[in-house]
């Protein structure tokens, strides 16, 4: 039960994007269309799933009996910057459908700092290997889905007569600020 | 000299690294609740922008070609922690309202952005003031942003009330996360108002930015713009 709470709440109700504002970088450059966008989606669901669970082990393992917890930043960023070069060498050569569609988004995703907020977050938050896994996916999930939605309000857009002051970044920030009110909406499901 | 000024120029007017290169949006949209908020988050990033470009200035011909980027995320997350500690010691409440977005600064796209583009091949003195126009530029969006939505949506400015509720009632949404985006949408919009028929300044940043890097929205506005 505690399980699904924390999941509908980090996919949702305090979804990344819209209410604490991770991850904003590839959310606004890369949801120029709905099927890049879902490959972002993906991409992002892969690596964090990965490095959310590398870096609560790593913390639990290393970290805390050596007493170096204040080190977690740099530690955690190495790891998932490694890890994506990892990922990235492993699909290539294992999966080479898959690394063609998510090729050129996974290099993007060291620096989403949705990932790095991820595995602060569930430091932080005190939760243990199961809950931080479920954690992280459940927030890559609530990434793709705004992204996904992001990606086709943005496709209908692109036809519309904007204000030519709101072309570009302003109308999309709009957008978002819209979206953003519809999830407040979900905050009574916890 | 004139160079130092020339770099504190564009960093805080022509290539504003929050209004026209759209660059570092989640600590901008994130902590920007309050005045004081956004100038704490922009003078925290200003520290770590002018130390880090120092730092990779000084070791740009040191630092092979091949593994330069795990090299500056490195130097550049050792100075987030140093700065995270002296919060912590002396600003304890800063510490508490910026919560996890200060170790998150290590992977705000200004930072980097600006030791790939500037710092890595020019000498430090420039360099510095190079960091530190950007992230006064930082600061100074930050600042605006967050007073606005102050003003707006609790009535205040720096915790000086600005109006009553009897006056008007604050619009309560501004602080919450919606308002973020309206209130950055309003500024931009207005940004690009005043400057339309210019040449836009994110046109000169794109070249010099890689837009792939962390998906530089510049461009994209730069696009539309060149329609006209």
């Amino acid at each position: 039960m505690n399980l699904i709470i924390i999941a509908i709440s980090a996919a949702l109700v305090n979804n990344v994007v819209l209410s604490q504002f991770l991850g904003l970088c590839p959310f606004l450059g890369v949801s120029k269309q709905t099927k890049t966008a879902a490959s972002m989606g993906v991409a992002v669901i892969f690596v964090i799933a990965i490095s959310s669970a590398c870096s609560n082990l790593i913390y639990k393992f290393i970290l805390i009996p050596t007493g170096m917890e204040y080190l977690q930043t740099i530690v955690f960023i190495l790891v998932i910057a490694a890890l994506v070069q990892f990922v990235e060498m492993f699909l290539k050569k294992s999966s080479p459908a898959l690394y063609s569609a998510l090729g050129v988004y996974l290099p993007l995703i060291t620096t989403n700092c949705a990932v790095l907020g991820v595995a602060l977050n569930s430091v932080s938050y005190g939760y243990n290997f199961i809950e931080t896994v479920v954690y992280g996916v459940s927030t890559a999930i609530g990434f793709t889905i705004a992204i996904v939605l992001m990606a086709g309000i943005r496709e209908r857009i692109a036809d519309n007569d904007v204000p030519e002051s709101f072309k570009g970044m302003p109308i999309v920030l709009l957008t978002a600020g819209l979206m953003s009110i519809a999830f407040v909406g979900f905050s009574g499901l916890v | 000299m004139n160079k130092c000024i020339e770099r504190l120029y564009n960093g805080i007017i022509k290539e504003n690294p929050t209004l026209v290169l759209i660059l570092g949006m989640c600590p901008t949209l994130a902590v920007t609740t309050s005045a004081i908020n956004g100038m704490g988050m922009g003078l925290t990033t200003t520290a770590v922008l002018v130390m880090s470009n120092f730092m990779i200035s000084l070791l740009r011909k040191i630092i092979p070609d091949k593994v330069r980027m795990p090299a500056y995320i490195v130097i550049v997350a050792s100075f987030v922690t140093v700065i995270q500690m002296l919060l912590e010691g002396y600003l304890p409440s800063l510490n508490e309202s910026l919560g996890v977005y200060i170790p998150l600064i290590v992977v705000n796209c200004i930072i980097l952005g600006r030791a790939e583009s500037y710092a890595s091949k020019n000498p430090v003195v420039p360099s510095i003031f190079d960091g530190l126009g950007m992230g006064l530029g930082f600061t100074l969006s930050l600042t605006i942003l967050g007073a606005l939505r102050e003003i707006l949506g609790a009535g205040t400015f720096f915790g000086l009330t600005v109006y009553t509720e009897e006056l008007m009632p604050p619009v309560s949404i501004m602080v919450l996360a919606p308002g973020a985006f309206f209130v950055l949408a309003m500024v931009i919009a207005v940004r690009n108002k005043i400057i339309r028929g210019k040449k836009t300044a994110a046109e000169a940043g794109c070249d010099k930015i890689d837009c792939g890097h962390c998906g530089n929205t510049a461009c994209a506005g730069h696009k539309t713009g060149s329609a006209e």
